[in-house]
């Protein structure tokens, strides 16, 4: 005699878009959290037929062996620009960049400010986690003061190298940025978050309102140090200097009259 | 003067039942050859001596529903190019040498990744911030390799405006049939001077492209890549595209030969360089002197087999150049020594004249009479 089971409640799962295999990332490394939170929103936004992803040069690069989108590479730091070309050309795609803080804060500045300040109808990920993971472990310019990279050795000194540069507050000024914000993975609250500022961000393209940058605090135990549990707790030092939230929110707006070419 | 949507550009009060020619400034003409060759997108950044190039397309292509952007650096304007070919567009790019410099890491990226785009170089006096005045001071950087790693990719080197116009048409097709990137290779002069053109522009069928990037939707995703971290993936990539090299150098070599026939002695010049071989070419054969002229068009492939052949007739060969020197390296490695080899060369935005090119020629001549390895 066997009592009837009511079939278990599935409350997650793999999203199609992720493939089901293991990750180069390190152990730890929040990369495959945001890779997720990526692959849910675009499935529940129903835009992966309709999506062309711009991979950086980094840890990320390799993002196209794990999300099942269309992908081009793009020189280091192009992103934007390479973007920029590929919405320009088809306005019925959906255009997403994927960046770290070396590709974007760094070599590809120039890129990320004048496709935001064009309003490019892009949304643009921006992983944060103050270090060139790929390279070993070099101060980037999101490192914190303080912080011990391999070319910092002795701590990030601002009369050698400077501040740790606010990319996202400098981009959210820009009338072409309609939506600006800063999430984090150090928590389930948190992931939670920073997947309603993705869901946001890809809405505003869809909308055709503008140009959408979520920044991602993430981290980097290989190059920080410290154990995965550990550098999730550090994300707390790092929200001290990169504070969390929407920084703007005009995606509601309607947008100016469009380019040739946009929609 | 009047231009139309549909694939014709008349001069105004020119009677439509006669084909009539037209004046057109180099860089307009090379613009306009380009939208009637289907162009998609044009991306650019100003810089002289080529920017009427991007004037006219930020007329015409918005005027056409196309795309047309001002980037906001070389950088920029050729990584728009390389998003927008991604996708299967038809995309022209252009600059000149110091902005083209710019442009290398993504010509690059396009090479190893196979992404079809045309990019014109309208070359100025070099190196660094150089001048503005012609030059062919770019072969090196245009043959040999602008970016990284092991590659090529064809150039077409025209010698007037109309043939410019003829060879962005030309540029398109190879970019499309062989996935790669195609430099148009001008200068200055080409860019600057008005010649009258015949305006028969071609306009290269579409293809479907089964690599470009769409959009994943009911069929596999697609990846437009260079990165292969693995070294037998990687020389294996290598392997390909160095077929595919072979294949460009094999089918689409192109050049021009005047009074060759009978020459003893042969000039060998490109692009503006060779306007001004021409002429000299003709003064020398009033003077009775046996000169012809050797005119590569594709700079590469570089007709070497086409040279050698000249090569093994008694006849000595003179390289004309814009330059201190560049092609004159292939020309010698093409005739394997079995001819001298002499060059002349003007710099930083001087051109030479006929009569300075006929005095070299006078000088030549004489050294291989009296038996002189030139």
């Amino acid at each position: 005699m066997t009592a009837a089971v009511a079939p278990p409640r599935v409350i997650a799962s793999r999203p199609e878009l992720l493939t089901d295999r293991s990750t180069h990332y390190c152990p730890g490394c929040g990369h495959g959290i945001i890779h997720r939170l990526l692959a849910e929103v675009l499935e529940e936004l129903e835009l992966a037929p309709r999506t062309i992803a711009v991979a950086p040069v980094g840890c990320a690069v390799f993002a196209y062996d794990y999300l099942q989108l269309d992908w081009v590479e793009a020189p280091h730091g192009r992103a934007p620009a390479v973007a920029t070309g590929i919405r320009r050309v088809r306005p019925d795609s959906f255009v997403l960049t994927y960046q770290g803080d070396g590709d974007l804060a760094a070599i590809g500045t120039a890129e990320i400010i004048h496709a935001a300040g064009r309003g490019e109808l892009i949304t643009a990920i921006f992983v944060n986690n103050g270090i060139y993971g790929m390279t070993g472990g070099q101060m980037a310019p999101t490192t914190l003061l303080g912080q011990r990279t391999t070319s910092t050795p002795t701590g990030r000194e601002a009369g050698l190298a400077g501040f740790p540069i606010p990319m996202t507050e400098m981009l959210a000024i820009l009338p072409g940025v309609v939506y600006a914000a800063r999430g984090s993975v150090s928590d389930p609250p948190h992931i939670g978050k920073t997947k309603a500022m993705i869901k946001r961000a890809c809405k505003a393209q869809v909308d055709g309102a503008g140009f959408a940058i979520v920044e991602i605090l993430s981290n980097c135990p290989v190059g920080w140090g410290m154990t995965a549990p550990e550098s999730m707790e550090h994300l707390s030092e790092v929200e001290k200097v990169y504070p969390l939230g929407v920084l703007v929110d005009r995606s509601a707006t309607p947008r100016q009259p469009s380019p040739p070419g946009g929609s | 003067m009047t231009v139309t949507v549909e694939g014709t550009v008349t001069a105004k009060d020119a009677s439509p039942s006669k084909r009539s020619r037209i004046l057109m400034k180099g860089n307009e003409a090379i613009a306009e050859a380009a939208i009637q060759a289907g162009c998609d997108a044009y991306f650019g950044y100003p810089i002289t001596p080529q920017a009427e190039l991007l004037e006219w397309m930020a007329r015409r292509m918005p005027e056409l529903g196309r795309v047309f952007v001002q980037a906001e650096s070389e950088l920029g304007a050729i990584n728009m190019g390389l998003g927008a070919a991604a996708t299967g567009a038809r995309v022209l790019v252009s600059s000149s040498s110091p902005g083209f410099s710019l442009m290398a890491e993504a010509m690059s990226y396009m090479a190893g990744s196979e992404t079809p785009i045309v990019v014109v170089n309208v070359m100025r006096g070099g190196p660094g911030l150089g001048s503005i005045g012609p030059s062919q001071s770019d072969y090196f950087q245009a043959v040999k390799g602008h970016g990284h790693g092991d590659y090529k990719v064809p150039v077409l080197a025209p010698a007037s405006i109309g043939e410019a116009v003829e060879l962005v048409a030309t540029a398109f097709e190879l970019a499309e049939r062989y996935r790669t990137p195609v430099i148009l290779l001008a200068d200055g002069i080409l860019g600057q001077a008005m010649e009258p053109i015949e305006p028969q522009f071609r306009h290269p069928p579409r293809q479907v492209f089964d690599w470009a990037l769409t959009g994943a939707d009911g069929r596999p995703p697609r990846v437009l890549r260079s990165l292969h971290l693995q070294p037998e993936r990687l020389e294996e990539h290598n392997n390909a595209l160095q077929a595919k090299f072979r294949e460009i150098a094999h089918t689409e070599v192109r050049w021009a030969g005047e009074q060759l026939d009978d020459a003893d002695l042969a000039v060998v010049a490109y692009g503006t360089a060779a306007r001004i071989a021409h002429s000299a070419v003709r003064k020398a054969r009033h003077e009775g002197m046996r000169v012809g002229l050797f005119r590569p068009i594709t700079l590469w492939p570089f007709p070497e087999a086409q040279l050698r052949e000249l090569a093994s007739r008694p006849t000595a060969m003179l390289v004309v150049e814009l330059s201190a020197g560049q092609m004159v390296e292939d020309v010698r490695l093409a005739v394997e020594g079995r001819c001298p080899v002499a060059f002349h060369g003007r710099t930083g935005g001087m051109l030479p004249t006929p009569d300075e090119v006929l005095a070299e020629l006078r000088r030549l001549a004489a050294t291989v009479r009296a038996g002189g390895a030139g």
